[in-house]
């Protein structure tokens, strides 16, 4: 009883007594969530034609997207790190932050991958007992296993502790602590085991290769914690949410290290395959320089790469690297260079040439882009709604009687 | 490059906005009618019976003869046609594979329309199975090879190499698959459940051969051209969003008779057979010809053997 009125005083609390931003914020993104409806509605009636996919690019903007969220939900450990194994105060007042963030990236994923197969309506197969689930020999399936474990040691992790403290109760170690170790295990796993979906594939040079985890896990502790800059500089300006500057600064450190290290790594692909200039550079020299008149996604990856480098300038200039303006820009570069970097500038060129040499490129279509933003705002909407409560009963504005 | 480009407009781009406008206008009206037929059809039961319908293993002999018969109704009510749904089982010891001539194929693509009419595929867009590369000679580089020739073949100084699916013995499109939905039967074709398939698609992108297709598309097959001898895991018209590929044309290898694609080559360069049989064809080809097989290295131990006579 106590407990579903618990749930009632947090459900009120998200949606009562907000500030005009907050609304305007919560309004703005139901209207991508009901577009993302539609266009999903549509596509469950025509199929997957309403996509630009095809025989020769059979994964595209959803499998991207996907990708780019396993990283987020993983680097939600570089705030745990600090606030259980350290004891860092400052990072402690805003790991909930972190650890809903993964939750809202783990929804956004399993959505991304219900809206990209074609029979949504056989996802029972996928069960144990029920359908025949084939694990741990497929690794979309181990995926699938470890994505939601993450999932569920996240809720429970900010749940209990929330929760206790809501009931003004001292929470008891054993009944977190154990988890918090695990999930941070299982942070990396998740995104080394979405690497392996797509490096332990021979037919397809471009992504066999054994960089590809190493790669995906520092890119993530790239976007992660500039997403996360973006947020808690957010919460400042609008929320009035008082983030210690020190926090900020951790994460910037770290960006001062992932961001170069993950051009570094780029680099090394780079070499490789440009040196070596066996016949699989082929894929590389699409995304880079375009071969003949296919030439579509080079100026994206230049411009994630220029992206990156600026949003490096900008963590390691004196005179700005410690203003949130300045910060929160290089952020949103480096959000965005990561992105396009990992998302489509992995997927993609994965598939171009085809095993059998044919050059189909790939743009997403209208519905794509739509059902991606229609996700997005799921997520944001989610983690809003959450992020909301979740200070409240840690400020101590909202507890039980 | 340009010819491949524009077939690729053609192919697709109107499609989606085609659908995109349908969706505006007259979607609704047909999202009506189609829930209507169903509503009609009251197969309220039937529906329920596919949603649980059981993996093809897993299915007694009493499941299939009701889920053979509810393909064979579905395809009655579809296309007004009476098509039996059967069921080969493989032929002890038997080890089925192909053998390609290069110096004997020339390109006329005479397997690749056989082929379609032979298993149903979907017409529009047009789904093959067999792809013919044309390559210079001099190289077996698939990536420098062209797959859109076109007018008079053979050309001077090209060989011609028809790709399909190598129903390997280490298939890394199974290998992948969630849900087990492939799998390689005894005989050694790769075979797919349409029923249980969930069209994730990642056997598409594991697929060293490029040999599954995917239907975006409900297949849309004009009723005069149906083929009425019909296979469950073979050529029996595939539901939308799941993935098909050549099956060895299961329906008729595992009664003795020929694949489709075979019978239509005018040039004698496909041999099939049991390569297990010492008098087979095949069996005197590999053991004798100096046969390869394609991207060797990726160990997939494809059994679609090529060799030059």
């Amino acid at each position: 009883m106590g407990y579903l009125r618990y749930w009632g005083a947090m459900v009120r609390y998200a949606v009562i007594g907000g500030s005009r931003v907050y609304y305007g914020w919560l309004a703005l993104l139901a209207c991508g969530v009901v577009a993302g409806v539609v266009a999903y509605s549509h596509q469950l009636e025509r199929g997957l034609s309403v996509t630009a996919l095809s025989d020769q690019v059979s994964w595209g903007a959803y499998i991207a997207n996907f990708t780019f969220l396993v990283g987020i939900a993983a680097a939600a450990v570089l705030l745990v790190v600090p606030s259980y194994v350290y004891k860092r105060e400052d990072v402690k007042e805003v790991v909930l932050v972190g650890e809903l963030l993964a939750v809202s990236a783990i929804v956004m994923c399993l959505l991304f991958v219900t809206v990209d197969i074609g029979r949504p309506d056989r996802i029972l197969h996928m069960l144990p007992f029920i359908g025949r689930l084939q694990f741990p020999r497929s690794v979309l399936a181990w995926d699938v296993v470890v994505l939601t474990g993450y999932l569920l040691l996240n809720l429970h992790i900010p749940g209990y502790l929330l929760y206790k403290r809501y009931r003004r109760q001292r929470p008891s170690e054993r009944y977190y602590l154990p988890f918090v170790f695990l999930s941070i295990i299982w942070a990396i796993s998740i995104h080394t085991v979405t690497a392996f979906l797509y490096s332990g594939l021979g037919g397809r040079p471009y992504w066999n290769t054994a960089i590809l985890a190493p790669r995906f896990l520092v890119s993530a502790f790239a976007s992660g914690p500039a997403l996360l800059i973006i947020i808690f500089g957010t919460l400042r300006r609008f929320e009035a949410h008082d983030v210690s500057e020190s926090v900020t600064e951790l994460l910037r450190k770290i960006l001062t290290f992932t961001i170069p290290l993950n051009l570094f790594l780029l680099g090394c692909e780079v070499f490789k395959e440009f040196y070596t200039d066996s016949a699989h550079v082929i894929s590389a020299r699409y995304l880079f320089y375009g071969i003949g008149t296919h030439k579509m996604l080079a100026p994206y990856i230049w411009a994630a790469i220029v992206m990156q480098v600026l949003a490096l300038a900008v963590c390691l200039t004196p005179a700005i690297r410690r203003r949130d303006g300045p910060l929160v820009v290089a952020s949103v570069l480096c959000v965005v260079g990561v992105w396009v970097e990992k998302g489509m500038g992995l997927i993609v060129p994965g598939f171009i040439p085809t095993p059998a040499g044919d050059l189909v490129e790939y743009t997403p279509s209208g519905h794509e882009i739509v059902i991606c933003l229609g996700i997005w705002c799921v997520g944001a909407l989610l983690f809003s709604l959450m992020t909301r409560v979740a200070l409240a009963i840690q400020n101590g504005r909202l507890e039980g009687r | 490059m340009k010819r491949r480009r524009r077939r690729r407009r053609d192919g697709k781009h109107p499609l989606s906005r085609r659908g995109f406008l349908r969706g505006l206008g007259a979607g609704a009206a047909t999202a009506a009618s189609a829930a209507a037929a169903t509503v009609g059809t009251s197969a309220c039961s039937t529906d329920w019976d596919k949603v649980f319908q059981k993996h093809y293993k897993e299915m007694t002999a009493a499941d299939k003869k009701k889920v053979f018969a509810r393909i064979a109704a579905e395809a009655k009510q579809r296309f007004g046609k009476a098509v039996t749904v059967s069921d080969p089982q493989p032929l002890p010891g038997v080890r089925f594979a192909f053998c390609i001539s290069l110096s004997t194929c020339n390109g006329n693509r005479k397997c690749v329309h056989a082929c379609v009419e032979e298993n149903n595929q979907g017409r529009d867009p047009a789904i093959q199975y067999i792809k013919v590369i044309e390559l210079d000679r001099g190289t077996l580089d698939l990536e420098r090879g062209d797959q859109y020739y076109g007018g008079e073949v053979p050309r001077a100084n090209k060989v011609y190499l028809p790709m399909q699916c190598n129903q390997c013995d280490n298939p890394p499109c199974v290998k992948v698959c969630p849900v087990e939905a492939t799998w390689k039967e005894p005989d050694g074709i790769v075979a797919i459940d349409y029923d249980w398939c969930i069209g994730c698609r990642y056997c598409m992108a594991a697929c060293p051969y490029e040999a599954r297709r995917f239907n975006y598309h409900q297949p849309s097959l004009p009723a005069s051209q149906l083929n009425t001898n019909q296979g469950y895991l073979s050529n029996r018209v595939r539901p939308r969003g799941v993935v098909e590929k050549c099956h060895f044309c299961m329906h008729r290898t595992r009664r003795g008779a020929y694949p489709a694609c075979l019978e239509a080559c005018p040039t004698g360069a496909r041999k099939f057979g049991d390569i297990n049989d010492p008098d087979s064809e095949v069996h005197k080809i590999v053991k004798h010809k100096r046969v390869f097989v394609l991207k060797e290295e990726l160990n997939t131990v494809p059994h679609v053997f090529y060799y030059f006579d």
